[in-house]
């Protein structure tokens, strides 16, 4: 299997999953946020279901230097607990409460063709490019 | 508690944790997306790979809606809550380098403190931006 054919694949499952879980449901998202008011609890589930898969899975393959295709292993860098994360996150976490839209279930919506998506992923996108200008 | 789904929103996160685990073994690295989606814009490594799984994020909800199960959707269509909240989640998750996926489920998934670190902050911003609109009343 190639590796363009794998993505497609493991991007159709994790998109099923998003739609499945609710994520994609930027109500439900806001309603997962809202804990102060009519709080919906059931997307903690959602990370906890992915975390029971991938974390023991994780364990068991880390130290592999070789995919099973043959990519070298790609694992971030150990991050420093620092401004840069913590105001990165804040913003990141701000952006997700004012519209119930994180990245994946961003552009899994645009399978629900409305048009304010479009502008959602091309502010987001915007984001990146002022974020790689200012700060890398 | 109302609309609570936590069957649906298990089975889904289980399908994210497959994912997250094949994409880990097969290519070696790690499903999250605002990584992915950046990398497809700005960069040229792997670049038709990242756009690949791109387009299966769309391709699944769309493979959803042949089962007929109504699939809910509503969202605001306030452009300055659109074009806000857009601009601080793609800033956001390359400031911190990752986002839901990258830091709550991967990040997570190995232990990072970072990323322990990184979900509780979005997590709890993330409910005090909400009750915070709520209390102006803002939103769809």
């Amino acid at each position: 299997m190639n590796d363009k054919l794998i993505s497609l694949f493991c991007g159709v499952i994790f998109g099923l999953g998003l739609v499945v879980s609710g994520m994609t449901n930027p109500s439900k998202v806001i309603g997962f946020l809202s804990i102060t008011h009519n709080w919906d609890a059931s997307l903690i589930f959602v990370m906890f279901g992915a975390i029971l898969i991938f974390a023991p899975f994780f364990y068991f393959n880390k130290n592999k230097e070789f995919s099973s295709i043959g990519n070298q292993i790609d694992l971030p860098i150990k991050k420093a607990i620092d401004k840069r994360l913590v105001i990165g996150s804040s913003a990141f976490g701000i952006g997700w409460g004012l519209v119930g839209l994180c990245p994946g279930p961003a552009i899994s919506a645009l399978a629900f063709f409305d048009p304010i998506i479009i502008v959602f992923l091309a502010s987001m996108a915007l984001g990146i490019v002022v974020n790689n200008k200012l700060f890398e | 508690m109302n609309n609570f789904t936590p069957i649906s929103a298990l089975l889904g996160g289980i399908l994210i944790g497959l994912s997250v685990a094949l994409y880990f073994y097969t290519t070696g690295r790690l499903a999250g997306i605002s990584g992915i989606f950046a990398n497809a814009i700005t960069n040229q490594t792997k670049r038709l790979s990242n756009i690949f799984f791109l387009f299966g994020l769309v391709l699944g909800p769309l493979l959803f809606s042949f089962t007929k199960e109504p699939i809910a959707f509503n969202i605001t269509h306030s452009y300055l809550l659109i074009i806000t909240g857009g601009f601080l989640v793609g800033l956001g998750t390359r400031l911190s380098g990752g986002c839901t996926s990258g830091h709550g489920i991967c990040g997570i998934g190995r232990f990072s403190v970072s990323s322990i670190i990184a979900t509780v902050i979005f997590i709890v911003t993330g409910m005090l931006t909400v009750v915070i609109l709520q209390q102006f009343e803002i939103y769809i």
